[in-house]
């Protein structure tokens, strides 16, 4: 395992890697290593001894951190000064046999993952303002800046974002933080059918008043919240949350309940269960560790339910819908293919992409793990990891196949 | 002003011009070539009119079919395309040569699908800003992105710049508002990234695209993010004695957990020029002004705005004015978005676009005023105080060519100055060819090569834009 303390150190070690030509595993702290196609590596190069906040200035809503630096010292820090990450990224850790919360904040940036708050926040693409990286050439580089507005050449920052470490190396990420919500409140709507569901979240957001998260749980894996009468109540449940200050949370509130009332009389949860229920779907709760299949999919937001009564006619399935339907978490028993090749098949009939996260590292080698590109989205993918790799020295294949 | 060399044009193509608009006129529909000296004249320039050269001949394509016929046609012939939205840029980014066919998408203009369930609109990419939202109005939505040029400005450049506005301090620049594209390459190959859902996938070509200044392509579609109207809007006007207390402010404003949806500053003298064009009820007594707009509820703007005046009480402001109508509102808009116009009414202006962080302010503004005195020249300041993005205005006579002159040298110092105390060259207008002599003071040879490479994954002859966006010297081996 190859620990760079410093850029100059980190450039140091590629050069020798390149001279050698032996490709590298670049790893944060490791939580999701278990995801992407397995990869034949000589080395492991982790970023976890690059830590530290050089730059945090809260009045300008921007923090720069050094890549290996935990993203729970980032959170308690910004905590302290009531900010945070707005687009709450989300842990795949757990699901996959990690640690929770063991992910560093530069992994959060180069697998671009967010949670329900993207819906109104934005990706943590949105919220990548600059970075500095070495990549497969052995070149220090940086791109973007400090500020919030930075239109001065291409925007690598975000071209980098979820490209999973096949391109660079990232040291450092400068991005944008916000306020933490003075409050918060979530409605939950019980019983409903997942088409209805995605109806209700959809009309939800199309409303001025700011939802923050929609959420719909399968009954099966409602059973499987921690909060003990919301899992008994043995039922599909649709999770609406509201974040702002009180008197805004408390009229928002019941606008929306007013705008809803077609689909029944919420629960309502305060703020403590609030926070607890969004942290337990962040840390994707209702997906434990296990045997079974997990698949991301993104597609338009009405075209959720869809696409898994389509997946629900060759396999069981079990799913959690995040942006009011469009991001689909879905839970299938193990197969030889993944059922890639019927998942897939229904996710072209409405547009989007599917990712296998969690299945056997020989299932993960022999099935596209990432969403296959059309021929010439293909071409630029390869013309864009030779500009920076051209070894291919940095994740070989963990995306595609000589990429 | 006329000091950034331009690279001398090929005479064996000018030499082809009669040949090469035959030959376009069979490629697209009738009327769609424009090669008239007079009507070619009209595309000469972009806003950074200073720069002017004829081009070769224009295209305005009806559709992404004649578009890709037009780029085939230009890539296996060797010719330069320069593609071109409304020619708002004021950077130059628009600016042809004499070689060069300008590829126009000011015809494609259609919206294609509304789909408010689902939150985006699918539009061509030569939709008017303003016309998106003209588009979803009526349906409570909006598209976010507001660059003053809004009413004339296209999405296709909007795009290709990364286009902010005043209200990007909320909802965010262009990049963040876009979903999906369909865009021509080069070679006349038709691509699709991303759609109707969020997080296109595989690397983030959407967002290397967003912001490539048309130089990896002619997007001619977009699906971008539609927004639920707020229930409503208001400013107040925040006076101040210096613009440090101005600055302390924002800093106040932001530190508390409030994030407006605009926080708009302005010097002295653009107050002055604003308020004699727009009579928003500017105070004409104060050194900075604040306009801050909350939005929400009638309560929940109140409730806001009596935070936001709590807040600002210790930096004793001179004047607190919260708007009391619709009416007054739009006035003060307008005075903040025709502040360019207004400007320009009295003299001509070069309009700069730094970006600095907020708390260098006071020290930034006192430079800028030093550099531009040293100058002989005078200087306005619009600055987005939000996300820090300065709009220096340096007021000169063009008739003047010594003046003209000075005032780009001083351009150049005050955006240097914005690199060195941790900003940036340009925070929305793009650089073109205004700031492509600056860039090795914000990047590295490294760093350039990186992006000169990747400009070349999509434009491997160099056909797109060119003599934009980087040092002439680092490209000459790749545009030959």
């Amino acid at each position: 395992m190859v620990r760079p303390a410093t850029d100059w150190e980190l450039r140091g070690m590629i050069a020798s890697l390149a001279a050698e030509h032996r490709p590298v595993e670049v790893i944060g702290n490791g939580t999701k290593r278990a995801i992407g196609r397995p990869m034949q590596t000589a080395a492991t190069l982790t970023t976890a001894s690059l830590r530290g906040i050089p730059l945090y200035e809260p009045t300008e809503l921007v923090m720069t951190a050094r890549a290996g630096t935990p993203l729970a010292t980032i959170e308690a820090e910004l905590a302290a000064r009531g900010q945070m990450l707005a687009f709450e990224p989300i842990d795949l850790g757990p699901a996959v046999g990690s640690q929770p919360g063991g992910q560093t904040i530069g992994a959060v940036f180069a697998t671009n993952l967010s949670g329900s708050r993207r819906i109104a926040a934005g990706a943590a693409r949105d919220h990548l303002i600059g970075i500095q990286g070495v990549n497969g050439r052995a070149e220090l580089f940086k791109s973007g800046g400090r500020v919030m507005k930075n239109v001065t050449g291409y925007d690598l920052a975000r071209g980098l974002a979820g490209s999973w470490g096949t391109l660079a190396v990232l040291t450092q990420v400068t991005f944008k933080v916000l306020p933490y919500p003075e409050i918060a409140a979530t409605l939950v709507y019980p019983g409903l059918p997942d088409d209805i569901a995605a109806e209700l979240m959809c009309a939800a957001l199309g409303t001025p008043y700011e939802v923050s998260g929609t959420v719909h749980l399968t009954a099966a894996l409602a059973q499987r919240l921690p909060d003990p009468s919301l899992a008994a109540a043995g039922q599909p449940l649709t999770l609406i949350r509201l974040e702002n200050f009180a008197p805004s949370v408390a009229y928002r509130k019941d606008m929306l309940k007013q705008h809803l009332k077609v689909y029944g009389a919420p629960l309502e949860l305060d703020y403590a269960e609030t926070a607890a229920l969004w942290s337990a779907l962040r840390r994707l709760v209702v997906f434990p560790y296990g045997e079974t299949l997990l698949w991301r999919i993104s597609t338009a937001p009405r075209n959720g339910p869809k696409v898994v009564a389509a997946i629900r006619r060759h396999m069981r399935a079990e799913a959690m819908y995040d942006w009011s339907g469009g991001l689909v978490w879905l839970e299938a028993p193990a197969s030889a293919d993944a059922g890639a090749s019927d998942i897939r098949r229904a996710v072209a009939v409405s547009g989007g992409h599917a990712t296998l996260i969690r299945a056997a590292p020989e299932i993960r080698a022999s099935v596209d793990v990432f969403q296959p590109s059309s021929a010439p989205l293909e071409r630029i993918t390869r013309g864009l990891k030779a500009a920076f790799d051209p070894e291919g020295l940095l994740n070989p294949g963990r995306m595609y196949a000589g990429v | 002003m006329s000091t950034i060399a331009l690279p001398t044009p090929d005479g064996a193509i000018i030499a082809r011009r009669r040949e090469i608009v035959a030959e376009l006129e069979r490629l697209v529909s009738e009327g769609a070539v424009i090669s008239d000296e007079e009507g070619r004249r009209t595309f000469e320039t972009d806003a950074l009119t200073a720069y002017r050269r004829l081009p070769l001949a224009v295209v305005l394509p009806a559709s992404t079919e004649e578009v890709a016929k037009v780029l085939r046609y230009c890539h296996d012939r060797g010719i330069k395309v320069t593609a071109r939205g409304a020619g708002t840029s004021l950077c130059g980014g628009a600016l042809p040569a004499e070689d060069t066919i300008v590829v126009g998408v000011s015809k494609m203009t259609r919206v294609l699908e509304i789909d408010t369930e689902g939150r985006f609109a699918r539009v061509e990419a030569g939709i008017t800003n303003l016309a998106i939202t003209g588009a979803v109005a009526e349906k409570g939505f909006f598209y976010a992105p507001d660059p003053s040029s809004q009413l004339a400005c296209t999405l296709a450049g909007n795009l290709a710049m990364n286009s902010g506005g005043a209200h990007c301090l909320k909802y965010g620049v262009t990049t963040n508002n876009v979903l999906g594209l369909k865009m021509v390459l080069t070679s006349g190959e038709v691509i699709e990234i991303g759609g109707a859902h969020l997080d296109a996938e595989g690397y983030d070509l959407l967002g290397l695209v967003v912001g490539s200044e048309g130089q990896f392509g002619i997007v001619t579609e977009a699906t971008v993010r539609i927004l639920p109207a707020a229930e409503g809007a208001r400013p107040m006007l925040l006076g101040f004695a210096s613009s440090e207390a101005a600055g302390r402010c924002v800093s106040g404003i932001i530190a508390s957990g409030i994030i407006p949806v605009a926080i708009e500053f302005m010097d002295r003298p653009a107050i002055a020029v604003c308020e004699s064009f727009a009579k928003a009820g500017y105070p004409l007594d104060v050194e900075a002004l604040l306009i801050v707009e909350v939005e929400g509820s009638e309560a929940e703007i109140s409730t806001l705005l009596g935070r936001i005046k709590e807040i600002a009480a210790p930096f004793e402001p001179t004047t607190v004015i919260v708007s009391g109508s619709a009416a007054q509102s739009a006035k003060i808009w307008k005075g903040r978005k025709s502040a360019f116009g207004a400007i320009g009414r009295i003299s001509d202006y070069y309009c700069m676009d730094g970006v600095i962080p907020l708390g260098r302010l006071p020290e930034v503004l006192t430079r800028i005023s030093a550099i531009c005195g040293r100058h002989g020249l005078k200087v306005a300041n619009i600055f987005h105080a939000g996300d820090g993005n300065l709009h220096p205005l340096i007021l000169y006579d063009a008739n003047n060519q010594g003046e003209a002159d000075r005032a780009e040298e001083a351009g150049a110092e005050i955006l240097t100055l914005c690199v060195e105390v941790g900003g940036c060259l340009t925070g929305e207008h793009g650089v073109g060819i205004e700031k492509r002599d600056l860039m090795r003071v914000q990047f590295s040879d490294v760093d350039l090569g990186l992006q000169i490479r990747i400009k070349t994954v999509f434009d491997p002859k160099w056909l797109l834009n060119p003599a934009k966006v980087f040092p002439l010297d680092l490209t000459h081996g790749e545009a030959a």
